[in-house]
Parts: structure tokens; C-alpha cells; sequence
């Protein structure tokens, strides 16, 4: 679960990281000259509140030197629609906006904690160029990130804090506070489960280092653990596939105009491959998963065939633990609710196949079948055109 | 010979008594796996399914000297469970368990880490497989397992349902399977492709290895590095995720494209450069596999 800005702030604020001063978080204009008093005297920051990087490339966020700057700032974008390179040519519609004090940079660091799967840690990632997007630093500068592991029970250790600011070339006068910040950094990834927590940029000011952006993104799995955040509406879902998440489901909603049903993540990935393969694209990802049941399957149909852009659905299911036979009469238990307005493909395998492909037969519905995944991949291609 | 299980596996199954493990434990039994007895904390001196009951995996050990163990407990308790393993002498500990957190698993994994560094060796397969299964001798997991049939081909996936997809093809072009390993779909897990190739390479039973992996991670890149300085036997590769958008979750938590790593495009270019046959269409794991046999014959 990825968290807005100001949400992940918050959580810094509390670890002592120093933070711009805050005037809050607004949703109408009517708000806003109260937190503007209470961001300072200004200059200000308006910032839209939405779950994307290069939000200030696409004009979420604006400095306004004035009272009535920040209000034609704010009304702009309070309400507008926001397209950066991270929403996947999609817009987000901006419905907070944070008011922030400004600060006057001298420097800035890229500072972040992630999980390194092969070192079977968590890894404090810097850099002494912030505000570059790390992954184009990894290609075009790789020798200046700085990398120390830190213990997934008890933290980042002094000395290797120590070591990581004077390899940036912190001078002694910030060092200490620097310490402070990675090592409340590395300690908020261990607290909350997260699966990044980042600081970009981490300004160096003449009031020492300030975190002007933040992103914390939260292990899913651990949610149990943080039962403040698992009440939270997961902001990167859409309508769907939220919906899709209540029923068990695991969908992830795509542009092409296949609709898939699969159970497990690996063969649902497969068959939107074969999919392609067969010169098609998938509308969707989803996973039915291990315990589906009629319900189920009758729920995942309804969410696939109201994707608008569906040419064609395929059902492509092994059975293990889901049996043939239930996939089949949820199948047609689901016909029953949904009216079925494109070629419905079926490719059943595993355990209790013949009986499930005997329910299909018998029933007189229109049901293409196939026998494996690349036949049922072109039948469905075809069947879409 | 076969890798990780044979008939002489003695398996004890934690969170035994539960619905899931009530059922598949049943199955494993019907498949002729010796499960040796169960555990679950306060049903100590039942009996489930035949077996004794344990309240602790020590006490499980001591009574009847399990060397494996199945775990089905739920995700907020299974890294315990894992660790409670470990610390009584399990050598082999497969966990079926789905959705543990990272960090749970970063630090189990350490434990096994230091305890292999400290001359005790223990092997994790999971969390969030199927589990292994050695056709004709021992089933410790969840998979179907008439599709299976006893034979020369291992295979080892980060997946579930394709790994059948991949041991039914298999199956059904007369061939089988020496032992099936599902790593699991996690970011961390307890083995990797590599621990597995090892033991593959190793076992006189085994002639050739499909391996299905997926996007994310780094796993297939340092299988592949595996392949080419230290394996003889042939190794088949199969990649999934070559549509799936970047930044989104494909189900597994592990299956993720973050800052332009773990494509699909960089593992199959690491696998096809270090000589591994590469399997681009799902449906031909089994023929592709059969006709590379045939002809090395």
C-alpha cells in the first residue's frame, strides 16, 4: 500500500526527521488561509496529494511567494486531473492538496531503505545528487549511490550510518543529524513493514537537512500488523479492482481486450503471455486463486464483463486444489446473472476435468473449448475479431 | 534416487489440525507419504488422521524422529513456525503458508543462513509454493498429484498452477519427473532457482531441468550465471510475465518490475547468453523438452 506524501511526513515528523512546516492538508479553497498561516509567513509550496512521481514536471506542484499566489496555485490544482510518466498515460484526479512552508536549499541527497532481496536485508540507499530519479542515477551514475545493509531486527548501526555520510561528503557541522535521519529512516521501514521508504530530496538548508518529499510504500503482507492502515482506502486501486480485492480476487485491470480468468498468479501471467503470443492483448490480469469457489468465479466474470473493452473472455483453469467441476458450474452459474455478450473460450485441465467438461457440454450455452493454453489463446484471438 | 523427499521422508505437518492442512495432509497420506505425526500448540495427545498430535515441534522430533516438516500454519504465525523448525532439527522445511511479510522472511532466512554457517544444514523450500513432490515415493505439499509419473525430467518454479501446467505436458509426453519444487512466488524465499539446480545437477536421477521462473527479482539472472559455469545437465527456461506492466504486483509479491529491474526481456537475454534453452510459448514445455532428449540420445 503505497502512502500519499503528507501521510508519510507525518510518520517522519514522528521520528523526528525534519520536516517543512506544515500548514496541513487541504480538499477545498475555503481552507486555505488557515494553512497558510499555519505553514509560516511564506514563501509557500503547494503540492498535490497524489500516488505518482514527477507530479511537478506535470504542474502538481507550485512555490508561491505571495497570499494570492497560492490561491490561484491552490484553485488550479485542487480538482485537476494529473498525467505524469508514472501514471501509465492515465490521469489521477487531485483531491488534497498539502500547503508547505518553503526552504532555501544549499544542497540535495537522495536517501532511501528498500528490501535487497539478495542480501536478505533491508538496504539504505544515497546519493549525494537528490531529486534525480534514482533509477536513472542506477544507469547513468551508478558510482555515486552508496549502499549500507541494514539488520531486519535491530537497525542501522552507528558506525555504518557514520560511514555512509562522510562517504557523501557531509561535513562534521551535519553529520550528526544526518546519522539521526537514516537511521529513523531504516527504523520506520522495520516498524511499519514497508517495502520502501524513501526521502527524495532530503535538503541540506540553513536550517540544517529538511525531508521536502516522501514516499513510503507499505508490505501489503503486513498489514495485520497495522490495523490503522489495513481500515485505509488503498488510493492505487481502481473502483474494480477493489471490488475485486473484497471478493478474493486478485485483479489488475489492462488495456487490451481479452478477458482473462485464471487460477494462480504464475499461470495467470502465462496465459496473458500466450495471449500475446497469439497476436492479442489481455484485459485484465486475474487470479481466481486456490479456494475459489461458484461465487467466486461468478464475481470475477461480472468484474471482467464490465470492462467495456472485453472482445472475448478465456477461462483458462488447472486444476489442484479447484476442481474442474465447481469452475464449470460457476461458469454457468454466472451466465445466469451476467448476460454474456462475447465468445466465452474455455480450456479446463487437472482434477475433475472430465466431469467439468461433461457440466459445459450439457448445458446449452455457446462455450468454445480448448484442449491446451496456445489453442485456447488463438481460439480466444480469433473469437475477439 | 531423487532430490529433497524420497519414501523414507518421516514428515510431521505443523498446524495440523486446520482445514487446509487437514485436507492435503490426507491426500500426501493417500499418496503414500509418511507423515509421522502433527502439530498443533494445545491439541498435544489427540490424534488427527491416525497420527499423533504435538503441542511443540521438538516434542514431535523426539517422538518420531520427523526429519521433514510441512507448515500450513497461518501467515501472521508462520515465520515462527518456521523458526521452531529450524531450532528443533528439522533438515528439510517446506512452507505452504501464502502472504508472510518480507521481513519476517529476511529474518528467517538469516537464521538459516548462520545455522548452515554453523555446520547445521537446513533447507527451507517456500513460503508460498506448492511444495515437492518426488512422483512415485513423497508428496509434502498441495499439488495434484495424479498428474505426476516417476521419471528422469526435475523441475523447480516460482509458481503453482504452472508447474502443473509444466509436469502435465511433461507427464504426457511419456516422460517424468525425478522430484517437482515449487521455490514460491515470494521476493524472499527460502531456497533459490540456484540451491535447487544444485542439487539437480547432482542427482544421478535427474537428466535434464525445466525451470519456470518470472519477472522480478534476480533469481533466473544468477540461475543462469549457475548454468553456465557448473552445470552439464541440459536446462530448460521458461520466463512468464513478458506482458505485464511495469510497477504493478502480478499476484505474487515477487513478480514486480521496480526501476527498470527484473524485466522479462533482461532474464530470458541472461538465460538464451548463457546457453539455456529458452521456451517461449507455454504450450510447448513438454514437446520442446522431449524432442531436445530424443535427439541427445
Amino acid at each position: 500500500m503505497k502512502l500519499l506524501e503528507y501521510e508519510s511526513k507525518e510518520i517522519f515528523a514522528a521520528h523526528r526527521i525534519p520536516v517543512p512546516p506544515s500548514g496541513g492538508v487541504i480538499r477545498s479553497l475555503t481552507q486555505l488561509s488557515a494553512a497558510l498561516k499555519r505553514a509560516g509567513s511564506g514563501p509557500w509550496v503547494v503540492k498535490a496529494q497524489v500516488l505518482a512521481g514527477g507530479r511537478g514536471k506535470a504542474g502538481g506542484i507550485k512555490l508561491a511567494k505571495t497570499r494570492s499566489e497560492a490561491k490561484d496555485a491552490a484553485q488550479k490544482i485542487l480538482g485537476m486531473t494529473l498525467a505524469t510518466h508514472q501514471t501509465h498515460g492515465q490521469g489521477l484526479k487531485v483531491r488534497e492538496v498539502l500547503i508547505e512552508g518553503g526552504a532555501s536549499i544549499e544542497q540535495e541527497f537522495y536517501l532511501a531503505v528498500a528490501m535487497d532481496r539478495q542480501a536478505v536485508a533491508p538496504v539504505v540507499i544515497a546519493s549525494a545528487e537528490g531529486g534525480m530519479e534514482i533509477e536513472r542515477l542506477a544507469v547513468e551514475k551508478p558510482e555515486a549511490i552508496r549502499r549500507e545493509l541494514v539488520d531486519p531486527s535491530t537497525g542501522l548501526p552507528d558506525y555504518a550510518a557514520r560511514r555512509l555520510a562522510f562517504s557523501l561528503g557531509i561535513g562534521a557541522q551535519h553529520a550528526a543529524q544526518f546519522c539521526h535521519i537514516v537511521k529513523s529512516l531504516a527504523w520506520i521501514f522495520i516498524e511499519h513493514d514497508c517495502s520502501l521508504a524513501e526521502i527524495n530530496p532530503l535538503a541540506l538548508t540553513d536550517r540544517g537537512f529538511v525531508a521536502l518529499d516522501g514516499k513510503i510504500v507499505i508490505d501489503d503482507n503486513a498489514l495485520f500488523r497495522h490495523p490503522e492502515l489495513s481500515k485505509r482506502k488503498d488510493l492505487e486501486l481502481t473502483a474494480v479492482e477493489a471490488q475485486a480485492k473484497k471478493a478474493g480476487l486478485s485483479y489488475i485491470a489492462l488495456d487490451g481486450t481479452i478477458g482473462c480468468m485464471v487460477n494462480g498468479a504464475g499461470l495467470a501471467m502465462g496465459t496473458m503471455d500466450t495471449i500475446s503470443l497469439a497476436g492479442g492483448k489481455p484485459a485484465n490480469f486475474l487470479d481466481v486463486g486456490g479456494s475459489a469457489d461458484e461465487a467466486r468465479v461468478a464475481k470475477a466474470f461480472e468484474l471482467i464483463l464490465k470492462d467495456a473493452k472485453v472482445k472475448a473472455v478465456l477461462v483458462n483453469i488447472f486444476g489442484g486444489i479447484v476442481k474442474c467441476d465447481m469452475i464449470a458450474s460457476g461458469i454457468l452459474a454466472a451466465l445466469k446473472k451476467v448476460k454474456m455478450t462475447v465468445p466465452l473460450v474455455v480450456r479446463l485441465q487437472g482434477t475433475n476435468v472430465d466431469k467439468g467438461r461433461e457440466i459445459l457440454s450439457q448445458a446449452k450455452v455457446p462455450i468454445i473449448t480448448a484442449e491446451d493454453l496456445s489453442e485456447a489463446a488463438q481460439k480466444a484471438v480469433g473469437a475477439s475479431r | 534416487m531423487s532430490i529433497l523427499l524420497n519414501k523414507d521422508s518421516r514428515i510431521v505437518v505443523q498446524g495440523f489440525t486446520g482445514g487446509a492442512a487437514t485436507f492435503h495432509s490426507k491426500a500426501c497420506l493417500e499418496y503414500g507419504s509418511n507423515i509421522v505425526g502433527g502439530v498443533t500448540p494445545g491439541r498435544g495427545g489427540s490424534v488427527h488422521l491416525d497420527r499423533p498430535v504435538f503441542n511443540t515441534v521438538c516434542e514431535a522430533v523426539k517422538k518420531t524422529s520427523a526429519d521433514v516438516s510441512l507448515i500450513f500454519v497461518p501467515a501472521p504465525f508462520a515465520a515462527d513456525a518456521v523458526l521452531e523448525s529450524v531450532d528443533a532439527g528439522i533438515a528439510l522445511v517446506i512452507c505452504i503458508t501464502e502472504g508472510i511479510p518480507v521481513l519476517d522472511m529476511a529474518r528467517v532466512k538469516r537464521v538459516i543462513l548462520a545455522a548452515n554457517r554453523a555446520g547445521n544444514p537446513v533447507r527451507m523450500i517456500g513460503p508460498n509454493c506448492p511444495g515437492v513432490i518426488t512422483p512415485g515415493q513423497c508428496k509434502a505439499g498441495i499439488m495434484p498429484a495424479f498428474i505426476h509419473k516417476p521419471g528422469r525430467i526435475g523441475i523447480v518454479s516460482r509458481s503453482g498452477t504452472l508447474t502443473y501446467e509444466a509436469v502435465d505436458q511433461v507427464t504426457k509426453q511419456g516422460l517424468g519427473q525425478s522430484t517437482v519444487i515449487g521455490i514460491g512466488g515470494d521476493p524472499i524465499a527460502g531456497s533459490n532457482f540456484t540451491d535447487i539446480l544444485e542439487l539437480f545437477e547432482k542427482d544421478p536421477a535427474t537428466e535434464a531441468v525445466v525451470m519456470i521462473g518470472e519477472i522480478g527479482g534476480s533469481a533466473e539472472e544468477a540461475a543462469a550465471c549457475f548454468f553456465k559455469e557448473r552445470m552439464s545437465k541440459p536446462l530448460f527456461g521458461v520466463i512468464t510475465g513478458k506482458s505485464a506492466p511495469a510497477g504493478r504486483r502480478m499476484g505474487h509479491a515477487g513478480a514486480i518490475i521496480e526501476g527498470g529491474s527484473g524485466t522479462h526481456a533482461a532474464k530470458v537475454k541472461a538465460l538464451r547468453e548463457a546457453g539455456v534453452t529458452v521456451i517461449e510459448n507455454l504450450s510447448d514445455i513438454g514437446s520442446t523438452v522431449a524432442k531436445a532428449l530424443t535427439k541427445s540420445l
